[in-house]
């Protein structure tokens, strides 16, 4: 197994995370590329873990990483849900503070 | 190149690419369809890494229930059917991050690992895993515990406004028919959901 193969991938899916997190304007789609930036997380510690063969904590961080970003999605969600009940938006850079609120 | 790197190499082009769709699709729901299919595949790359039980939960909670919840999310906040003009701003400083955090890395690490090969070890067992987790890392697995308990919470209190508000005991049925009178409907920004105020407006 060449380990270069995973962490390549890893990095792009980072930077692919990177690039959706700056770009999306709809909090939905920043959350699911910060998703992506998470999972490229996970897969290098589990390449580290069967690349570096000595202490075996790779996959144990991960299974933390994955309990931490299910923790995390369910406060962004409920977040995000909030301030469209207020708002009736979900913009990240525009949020309409002067319109009435449930009117879009 | 051996099964494991051609299969390596396959499923991570897979995760890329999807990885390329969620970030640059103009459908809401696609591309949370899309990251299903990222997700999937690194949970292929798992496998063929003999982290099996990683790859299990990585699809019973990722794409069974934190994919679920971003879809809810997306119906939720009634998200246009079709494709959207206005979901991106410009791109060209998102692209420079996140081209060269990526590049940089995918240099820094293709410098430090060049073509090497590395045994994998003896796949179809967890025991190395539960034995990490029952021995070395106790204490951050219940803390982490606790950490979930308090994130629950939080959701629950952030998504109720009422809750903890003085003389918030017939909070349970917003716009319902007990719905209080008084200053506390009026005064209360948060009350009125969304779909219940579109409703009243076309009647």
């Amino acid at each position: 197994m060449r380990p270069v193969i995973p962490y390549v991938t890893a990095a792009l899916l980072f930077g692919l995370g990177g690039y959706g997190v700056l770009r999306r304007r709809n909090a939905v789609l920043v959350l699911m590329a910060v998703e992506l930036m998470l999972n490229a997380v996970n897969l290098i510690l589990v390449t580290a873990d069967t690349t570096v063969q000595l202490p075996h904590s790779g996959q144990v961080f991960a299974l933390f990483v994955i309990v931490l970003a299910a923790a995390e999605i369910g406060v962004g969600l409920a977040i995000v849900l909030q301030l469209y009940r207020l708002r009736a938006s979900v913009t990240v850079d525009d949020v309409p503070l002067d319109r009435p609120e449930g009117e879009r | 190149m051996t099964g494991a790197d051609v299969l390596l190499l396959a499923l991570g082009a897979v995760a890329v690419g999807a990885g390329a769709l969620v970030v640059g699709t103009r459908h809401l729901v696609r591309a949370g369809l899309w990251l299903v299919v990222c997700l999937g595949a690194l949970a292929g790359d798992y496998l063929v890494l003999t982290a099996e039980l990683v790859a299990w939960v990585q699809v019973l909670i990722y794409v069974g229930a934190v994919v679920v919840l971003l879809l809810f999310a997306v119906m939720l906040t009634r998200a246009p059917i079709g494709p959207s003009d206005d979901l991106d701003r410009p791109g060209w400083p998102a692209a420079l991050v996140g081209g060269g955090s990526g590049l940089g890395l995918a240099v820094l690490l293709v410098d430090a690992f060049h073509w090497s090969r590395v045994d994998l070890p003896v796949a179809g067992t967890a025991d190395r895993l539960g034995e990490q987790v029952f021995r070395s890392w106790v204490l951050p697995f219940e803390v982490l515990s606790v950490l979930l308990l308090a994130a629950l919470v939080g959701a629950i209190v952030l998504s109720r406004p009422e809750i903890g508000r003085p003389g918030a005991r017939s909070a349970g049925t917003p716009a319902g028919p007990g719905r209080p009178v008084g200053p506390r409907s009026d005064a209360d920004p948060v009350r009125p959901a969304p779909a219940v105020a579109v409703g009243e407006e076309g009647a």
